[in-house]
Order: structure tokens, then sequence, then C-alpha cells
């Protein structure tokens, strides 16, 4: 059994250390690319979303590296997420792939339904083993969320442009090197220290943008054109309101690590605007937004693919939101489009114009 | 005299604005970009030298548009701004109070907000097109009407039909529609504005609180049909600013003067028009995304780079060496 799973920014990382520590054979599909892409618009229907589109990309280019197990994502709810595992399994068996379909939900009541899938795919483990395997694997995703945090802090404050991203690399490297919990702090410090040797200049005055919006979108920087690099680059430090672990905690394991942001926070702030659940994260998106007001941002930047109904919901009401609480907010539509030079048009001048409303601000105040 | 330069690289045209010190016009040159724009900004530069008397100094420069960047490295420009604040800067220049712009291009249509002579929120269309120049250029070209009998028909009109403006490609088969009804061109023109100006306030406007006075700027501001219909819509009056078509090259000359206050200019001289620039450029093979990079060379030397994802190239400076 090789198993594939599609990408998600970085969250190979975690779920190839996790799947490798229980003797799982993996195929870690190549970065999603142009060439991925163009694989999943010719074979995906056209008014899917570019997740559907890239995942299905993803399992192609992986059968060809020998894969033959597909593990992916499921859910219940008005996002049609859900489908997504058995639509892209239907298209490839069509296409004449012989896939083996796993669908990973997250657990609707208790956390036996998930580790029960993931019995399925690890075979005779013990399950002290398992559950160590996937600590391994959130371990992971915790190193590599900090050091995203950490890069998104140095970025808009480096001195060389371009010194931020060659030690994310690197301090990347060292984390997925590590092959056993046990190498793993040893290669968490050499990586923080790989980030620290970036020489910044802490006193340089920055804006500060959260950005809210569909999960994927947020995490896949192929999807959403590296906007946090982009921004670093315009003098923004970014915050980004899903981090992968952050996530895992709270829908796998639902909320068993404390001390984590949790999204409840975030739905209960959006009551006042939005009173139900909408699928995905449109609830999330609004209740962020506010949250970012509070906090003091200086603007939001909203990202969702196109079609996607519970970010659209959420769009709606940004506006909304933005009066309420006086936070300027702007929605990006991706899709397969690379008109690069449009979103680059309309962050500069939202960072413009969020530059220009501190510098008034700091004036009369 | 001392005089600013503002040049605007748009998809369609290609704006030069030469400006004295204090910011009245002092030439204005519009271009087709025709998908060149290194040509048309040397072009341009020519026609500029041409017209001037020969004591003038240009003491800064500035670009805007969408190949505002290009533009830039070309010429040497002190300041590479986006449109949305030339255009905001130019039009509060122009109309003193400004507080809503409406602004439709060849690409794209935009709306900017000013409060206080600040951008206050703006908007620029997301994922759709419909109603920008580039949409009412074809649709004119298809009626076998001159883009510049464009607004004058439209205004001629007694009842504009009702046309479907939510989609570019609706419009045009509710616009057939329509004249396969029998309607008169005038009626189906003047519809057609009021459709986009739905349009327009719909899905750009939305939410935006929109207040006088009002300014509709970029090249559709030529096409009075366009004027009538949001000021129907709007019910106040919109002017359009005598140099509608060139604010964004106007703003990116102004802000070129507050950059270069007491600084000199980074301009390479008007001689930059006979210089030989090409771009050149490679697929990388770092890694599988096989971006395109694009090299600007200056005589055979590379100036800049760009149009890798992940700045191995763009982030280069020019003449190291990658390993």
């Amino acid at each position: 059994m090789k198993i594939v799973y599609p990408h998600m920014g970085y969250m190979w990382i975690c779920i190839k250390a996790m799947l490798e520590y229980l003797d799982v054979e993996v195929v870690v599909p190549p970065p999603s690319s142009k060439k991925t892409l163009l694989l999943g618009v010719k074979h995906a229907p056209e008014f899917a979303c570019m997740p559907l589109k890239l995942n299905l990309g993803n399992f192609m280019e992986a059968a060809e590296l020998g894969a033959d197990t597909m593990v992916m994502a499921g859910g219940c709810g008005p996002c049609r997420f859900g489908y997504y595992a058995h639509v892209e399994h239907a298209i490839l068996r069509d296409l004449g792939y012989q896939y083996q379909l796993v669908v990973l939900e997250p657990p609707q009541k208790h956390i036996g339904e998930l580790l029960g899938k993931i019995k399925h795919i690890t075979g005779h483990q013990s399950w002290r083993k398992v559950i160590n395997g996937i600590r391994f694997g959130y371990h992971k995703a915790e190193a590599v969320d900090e050091l995203e945090k950490t890069a998104n802090y140095c970025r808009p404050r480096e001195i060389k442009p371009g010194t931020t991203d060659r030690a994310l690399q690197a301090a990347l490297k060292e984390v997925i090197a590590a092959d056993t919990p046990e190498k793993l702090p040893a290669a968490r410090k050499r990586a923080f220290e790989i980030m620290r040797s970036v020489p910044v200049d802490r006193l340089r005055p920055v804006l500060r943008i959260g950005l809210v919006g569909e999960i994927y979108t947020l995490l896949e920087p192929f999807t959403n054109q590296d906007i946090e690099r982009k921004l670093g680059g315009m003098g923004v430090e970014v915050d980004r309101s899903i981090y992968l672990s952050e996530w895992i905690n709270e829908h796998l394991f639902l909320g068993l690590v404390k001390n984590k942001r949790s999204s409840k926070t975030a739905r209960e702030k959006a009551v006042k605007y939005l009173g139900h659940f909408v699928g995905g994260h449109g609830l999330e998106t609004v209740g962020n937004t506010v949250l970012y007001a509070e906090q003091g941002y200086d603007g939001v930047i909203q990202m969702l693919p196109f079609t996607c109904m519970p970010e659209i919901v959420a769009q709606s009401i940004l506006p909304r939101v933005s009066t309420e609480t006086g936070i300027p907010t702007m929605t990006l539509i991706v899709d397969e489009q690379s008109g690069e030079a449009g979103l680059v048009t309309r962050l500069e001048a939202f960072v413009d114009l969020l530059a220009r409303k501190k510098q008034t601000g700091e004036v009369l105040a | 005299m001392y005089c600013y330069l503002g040049i605007d690289v748009g998809s369609v045209s290609t704006n030069l604005v030469l400006t004295g010190e204090d910011g009245t016009v002092k030439h204005s040159i519009y271009l087709r970009t025709r998908g060149k724009p290194i040509e048309v900004v040397q072009q341009g530069l020519k026609q500029l030298q041409e017209a001037l008397p020969g004591k003038i100094k240009v003491a800064g420069v500035g670009t805007t548009g969408s190949g505002r960047h290009l533009a830039g490295v070309i010429t040497g420009a002190d300041i590479i701004k986006n449109e949305i604040t030339t255009h905001a800067i130019a039009a509060s220049n122009v109309v003193p109070g400004v507080q809503t712009i409406l602004e439709i291009g060849g690409q794209d249509s935009k709306i900017i907000i000013l409060r206080n002579g600040v951008v206050a929120d703006f908007a620029m269309n997301t994922v759709c097109a419909a109603g920008t120049g580039s949409f009412l250029d074809q649709q004119a070209s298809r009626l076998n009407i001159k883009i510049e009998e464009f607004g004058p028909l439209a205004l001629q009109s007694t009842v504009p039909v009702r046309i479907a403006g939510r989609c570019a490609v609706f419009a045009e088969s509710d616009m057939i529609h329509k004249q396969q009804m029998g309607y008169n061109v005038s009626d189906i023109l003047a519809g057609l504005c009021e459709a986009l100006v739905r349009n327009y306030l719909n899905n750009i406007g939305k939410g935006k609180e929109i207040l006088g006075p009002v300014v509709f700027q970029g090249g559709v501001a030529a096409n009075a049909g366009m004027k009538a219909a949001f000021e129907k819509a709007l019910g106040m009056p919109v002017h359009v600013p005598p140099y509608y078509n060139v604010m964004g090259a106007l703003g990116a000359a102004m802000l070129a003067r507050e950059a270069t206050n007491r600084k000199s200019t980074g301009f390479k001289g008007f001689g930059v028009a006979d210089r030989d620039f090409k771009a050149g450029g490679f697929a990388c093979d770092g890694c599988p995304n096989v971006c395109e990079v694009v090299e600007i060379l200056e005589s055979g030397r590379v100036i800049a780079r760009w149009g890798d994802r992940c700045g191995r190239w763009s982030n280069l400076i020019p003449g190291e060496k990658i390993s």
C-alpha cells in the first residue's frame, strides 16, 4: 500500500512524519504547480472550486510515482467539500486510475471514528504506537506553524530582501529531516536558530494585516499566489487566521491541547452578524474579522476560491462588519487564472490606503 | 523650467503627462499600447521631447498602470505607484473636495471613496470585466459604430431598452435579441449604458456610500451615454475632468514631485528613447512551477527580472550568479 494525500501548504510534512513513523509507505505528490492545476482543470467539472482541481492534479501526479491509496479528508455540512473525496475518486476511476479510497472525516461524536480509519491505514500497529504517531505528526505541524509565524514577523523587517525566505526553506529542511519523535526537539531548536539569524530591523514601522477566509486558500501558497510573501515584501506583518496545528487540535483532537487559539472565540464574535453555521469557515471569517478589529490590526484580507459558498455569505457580511468596527477589509477571489498584476495592484492599493490611514490617524491623535 | 513627468502604461493606452512645478498640465500624450509597452514608452518620450522647448528640465518621474514596473525600470522612475493612488491624487487636485471617483478603464473598473482628501475605501472588479472599455469597444464594432459615436447616439434615445448587464456574454445575447425585435440602435446603446452602470453600482459600488462631488474618469468617461446613465442612476451631477483619460499619469507626475522634493531624480533622460531595450526570458527549472522569468535588458545588460514565484531570480541583484 502506497499512500498519497493531497497538498495543503506544509501539511505534507506533518502527515508524512506520522505515517512513516507507523511504517506506512507514503508518496508525496510534487508540490502543486501549474502542471498540477492544468491536469486538474482538464478533468474536473468547470464550476468546482480550485481545491478540487488541485487535489485531482495531485493524485494524478502521485499515480506516476506509484501511489495506490488516496487518503482524503471528508466532511459534512453545507460546503460541498464533503463530496470531494468521492467525486475525485470517481473521476480518477473513469480516467483509468486504480485507486483505493480512504476518507478521513472529522469525528462528529467521538475521536474513535477517526482512529478507526487511521487503524485501517496503519494495519497491525498497536494503538499506543498509532497515538504516538499522531502526536509526532502534530508536533511537526506545530513546529512548521511556528516557523511560518516567525517568517511572517521577519519578512517586513528583513534588512536584505529574500533572506527570510531562504532561512525559512533551510529551517523547514531541518524539521522535515527529523524522522523520530526523539530527534524533533533538537531539529526544532536548530530550525529556530536559523530563523533567528535573519538580520531584522525591529524598530521599522510595519502595518499589520489579518488574513481570513477559506482554509485551503489560506494554507496553500500556490493557490493564494504567495500572498504572505507579497505582503511581507510591501512591509506588512501578516497574521493568518488559521494555522494547521490549530485546525488539527480543534477538529481532530476536539480541543484536547490547551492554550491554543481556538475558533470558538471567533464563532462567538460572529453571532452578532451571522447567527448560524453556513459551512466551511464562513462563520470564522466573519468572527476573525471582528477579532482583528478588536486587536487593533490595520486591515483584513479575505481570500476565497471562486464559487465558494460559505465565503460568499461571509463576503456579503464583511462590509457591515467593516463599517461598524472601522477596520478596512478587502476580498480576493482566486481561480485558475494567473493574473498576478491585478492581484499585486489590489494589494498595493490596499496597503497604501492602510498606510495613509495610519499616518493621518497618528497626526490627529 | 522644472517639470515633472508622469507615465501611465495601461492595457489599452499609454499616457504621458508633463506638469509644471505648480501641477498644471503642460503637455499630454495619449498612445495605444498595442501590446508593446516598451516601444510605446520610448515613442512617447520622443514625441514629448520634440514637442517641448529646449530649456525644460525633468525634475522627477513617476509611473503607474499595470505596466508601471516595466516603465519605471526603463525610465529610472522616482516613484512607482498603482492606479488607485494616482487616480485619487489627480482627481482631488483637479476637483477639490471630491468624495467619490468612478473609474472605468480598458480592463478594470474601480470606485475610490475619498473623505477629507484621503482615500477611505476602494473596490476593484474582482472576477468579471463586464462593463469595462474593452467590452464597449467590442459591442460598438459589432454594431459597426465608431466608439466616438457611441455616446452621442446613446443620448438620442428616448426609451432605453432593458438589457441584462450582469455578465458580458449575457449582455451581448440580450442586445442581439433586442436588435432582432426591432429596437433602434440608440435605444439599445442607451439600454446597454444603463445596464453597465447598474452592474457597476451593484458589483463594485456595493455597500459604499456615494457622496458628491462625483468624478467620472478613465477612457470610458469619454462616453457621454455612460455619464448620463450614471447621473440618472445616482441622481446627482457627475463631473468628467478635462484630462479624464490621463488622470493616472497626471497623478503619477504629482507624486513624482512629492517624492523628489529636495532630492535628485533618477530619470535616465530622454536619451532612453534611443536606447536598446529588450525583454528576454527563460523558463526557470528550479521547481515544477516552471515560472516564466522575464529579463529586461538594456543594451545587453540585465536591469530587472520578474515573473518567478519564489523570488530566486527577482531578488537577485543584477550580475549575481546562481550556483
